[in-house]
């Protein structure tokens, strides 16, 4: 089984790989990445003129709601919202019911994706047991059983003492952990950002330093213990300064951001709309440059989705009854690709964040479109015109804050292992 | 007479300046009838309306009842110890049924901000009016805290008003922020900056003070807010006591104000908190007008997201 795809924009920083060429792919494996190759005897092919052909994208932040919570999302429909998304890979966070803090549930989802799936599913586990934040989950069997990540995504370690522990621990199996960085002290009963919107239509605020306090604690922690640290979703103009400041210091850290913190501003909650509700929740102006900057000066390494998706039932209530969260893996490339027309990032750059860095940091081996990696390849086109309506999205859940907004931008072939995925 | 173009009435930030002056005008009005014998027009008759309130009240609630009494309406009244909302019924669930009764008007009371959007989004064809939401508006308050201090002054443009106390957790603070502002006032807020929410300023025509001194300084109006000891009393203040000593109006400080300055509160009062009694209960007060106030202005609401034709 081979596959030509022929004449697309290839990108690859894994190599410094930005012309028009073709890839062929043989046995699931890239096998050469040249001008004008032949197709051998019954290969497939593929036209990707005018395309751009890139290491298969990876979310490393999602919520598949399997097991348990299948009303909202399972594997099945999760992977093909990835999938159609442009998605190759997804890393799926552990607050699931039960919670992925044993080998037995880190099993089942990899089987039932390997089985059922439209793309790779790398489960993250829990830091604690139960995601009580008062054990830690035996790390070393959930990274046998095939997890990338410990996190209690979702909320924090409240102790620092077990979060000092946990990274040590961590390290020492070579398992990443990846906070969710959040002083609850601090957030109380807040529902949206602190500020003047919160103010005017008299939500409950969360201020920016509960997240802030949060993201410099952990790399207090990691820079004391020598462990890396991965701060999932940063969100605010405080967090990424810290991050940075920490980066040139020689801390080992690395965070994410995702595409409605560098796209909606906390304007987006008037209305009392609950789509826009997310924790940590959208933010101001000033915060949304800094993240843009961040990733522009190599801050911020990834872009995650947080894919999130609640029942129509758990969103369509009161603003402060509604859950947390929205969809994202069908609009994240679309918006993120604003990133390059707003000459935020480059092409190259955006590959980074959405493919290389995240494989790096997990250690995927995945990321690179080196003869021999895994033939993991996304194919988009980047001047497809769209828009998002919900009974086109492929994910169970429609709660998205980008319902009926005009897109740049379309992955028209997700290839997994060789593979077109039919979607 | 000028329409009222509004199927709703949910917050003074959606209305305009013609319109507030529409209902203080009708309340004005109305004030004729509740002054007689016979307290009763038929304006409202065959029309039903129903007061849900998801939280407790005693003034507001007994107000809107009697208000649309006299108007002649029909008047049922729902409040959560009675009601599905103790057997998890969601107020989705308890709107749609509701509805399905036909009711013209539901006057709703609920303890989060913007319910009143996501209620009558699903009642098309039925008024909802607002009678207090989360920590977001209360405008029939603060319609009858300008009613009031129009009374007074016979004009609200230009005036200086002091409001003093828990800004930030305030839905009558935004209301009066709104409506005042609207109408020419001047609004001074004071309190501890625990309870000055950001960007107040920026809310209209506000200025926020340091000190309560600041606040009421020359002010025309002083209208003090309710401290909720079981809210602020665990981070945003020491105690009641340090809470009174700063932020407390007494006989002394209101000596700041103007000499004719009128003294208000929304109710209930904490006497020898936010208030003392001698202030209470002293000629500048114009707390009891204000609740005699309550009932005319919820009358001309009523009327009006019943009358009139709708955008």
């Amino acid at each position: 089984m081979s596959l030509l795809i022929k004449g697309g924009r290839v990108i690859d920083p894994s190599q410094n790989i930005d012309a028009v060429l073709d890839v062929l792919v043989e046995n699931g494996k890239v096998k050469e990445i040249g001008k004008g190759l032949s197709a051998p005897a019954g290969c497939k092919e593929l036209d990707a003129a005018g395309k751009c052909v890139v290491p298969g994208l990876i979310d490393m932040h999602v919520h598949l709601r399997d097991p348990g919570l299948e009303y909202k999302e399972d594997i099945i429909s999760g992977t093909r919202a990835a999938a159609a998304g442009g998605f190759t890979s997804v890393c799926c966070m552990p607050n699931t019911k039960p919670a992925i803090d044993n080998k037995a549930i880190a099993s089942y989802i990899i089987n039932k994706a390997k089985a059922e799936g439209f793309c790779n599913v790398f489960p993250v586990g829990t830091i604690t047991q139960g995601m009580s934040g008062d054990r830690m989950a035996e790390m070393g069997e959930l990274k046998e059983a095939g997890c990338v990540a410990v996190s209690d995504d979702g909320k924090p370690v409240c102790s620092p003492e077990l979060m000092r522990r946990s990274l040590q621990y961590a390290a020492g199996i070579g398992i990443m952990v990846i906070s969710h960085a959040e002083e609850l002290s601090l957030v109380g009963e807040g529902v949206m950002n602190e500020g003047f919107t919160s103010t005017e239509i008299g939500l409950k605020g969360i201020p920016r330093v509960a997240e802030d306090i949060a993201t410099a604690r952990e790399i207090l922690l990691a820079e004391y213990t020598g462990a890396p640290v991965h701060i999932a979703h940063v969100s605010t103009l405080g967090s990424v300064r810290i991050i940075r400041e920490a980066k040139a210091r020689g801390v080992k850290v690395t965070c994410e951001t995702a595409p409605h913190y560098f796209t909606l501003t906390d304007d987006a909650v008037r209305g009392y709309n609950t789509n826009a509700k997310m924790n940590p929740p959208l933010r101001e102006a000033a915060d949304v440059a800094a993240i843009k900057q961040g990733l522009k000066d190599g801050t911020i390494d990834c872009i995650a989705t947080d894919h999130a998706p609640h029942h129509l039932d758990e969103k369509d209530v009161e603003f402060d009854a509604a859950m947390n969260g929205i969809i994202g893996l069908e609009t994240s490339l679309p918006l993120s690709l604003k990133l390059v027309d707003e000459g935020v990032l480059t092409l190259p750059e955006l590959v980074e964040k959405m493919a290389c860095n995240p494989a790096k940091i997990l250690s995927l081996g995945r990321g690179s479109l080196a003869s021999g990696a895994v033939a993991d390849i996304t194919i988009f086109d980047p001047a497809a015109q769209w828009t998002v309506e919900a009974d086109k999205l492929q994910s169970k859940s429609k709660n998205s804050p980008f319902l009926g907004w005009q897109l740049k931008g379309k992955a028209v072939a997700t290839v997994v292992s060789g593979k077109i995925v039919e979607i | 007479m000028k329409q009222f173009r509004h199927k709703d009435i949910i917050a003074l930030r959606d209305l305009t300046k013609e319109e507030i002056e529409l209902l203080l005008e009708t309340a004005e009005s109305m004030r004729e009838i509740n002054s007689r014998d016979i307290k009763k027009v038929p304006t409202l008759r065959g029309r039903t309306i129903i007061n849900l309130f998801y939280e407790a009240s005693t003034r507001t609630r007994t107000s809107f009842e009697i208000a649309g009494k006299r108007l002649s309406a029909d008047t049922v009244n729902i409040t959560t110890s009675s009601s599905s909302t103790t057997k998890g019924e969601t107020l989705s669930d308890t709107a749609l049924n509701l509805l399905a009764m036909k009711p013209d008007i539901i006057v709703m009371r609920h303890s989060v901000s913007g319910s009143h959007y996501f209620l009558s989004k699903k009642m098309p064809n039925c008024s909802v009016i607002n009678a207090g939401d989360g920590t977001h508006e209360h405008p029939s308050q603060g319609l009858l805290d300008m009613l009031t201090m129009k009374d007074r002054f016979g004009r609200l443009d230009g005036l200086k008003v002091a409001i003093v106390g828990d800004i930030t957790h305030s839905r009558v603070a935004r209301s009066n922020i709104q409506g005042l502002t609207k109408m020419g006032s001047q609004v001074f807020v004071a309190g501890p900056p625990t309870m000055v929410p950001p960007g107040v300023e920026k809310l209209g025509n506000v200025i926020a003070c340091a000190t309560m001194k600041e606040a009421i300084q020359d002010a025309d109006v002083v209208m003090m807010l309710r401290i909720q000891q079981e809210r602020q009393g665990k981070t945003l203040m020491p105690n009641a006591r340090e809470y009174a000593r700063y932020y407390g109006l007494n006989p002394v400080n209101l000596k700041m104000a103007k000499p004719d300055a009128m003294v208000m509160h929304p109710g209930p009062i904490n006497r020898g908190v936010e208030m003392s009694s001698y202030v209470v209960d002293g000629d500048q007060s114009h707390i009891l007008k204000q609740v005699e106030n309550g009932v005319a202005v919820r009358m001309s609401m009523l009327y009006h997201v019943c009358s009139g034709e709708i955008e």
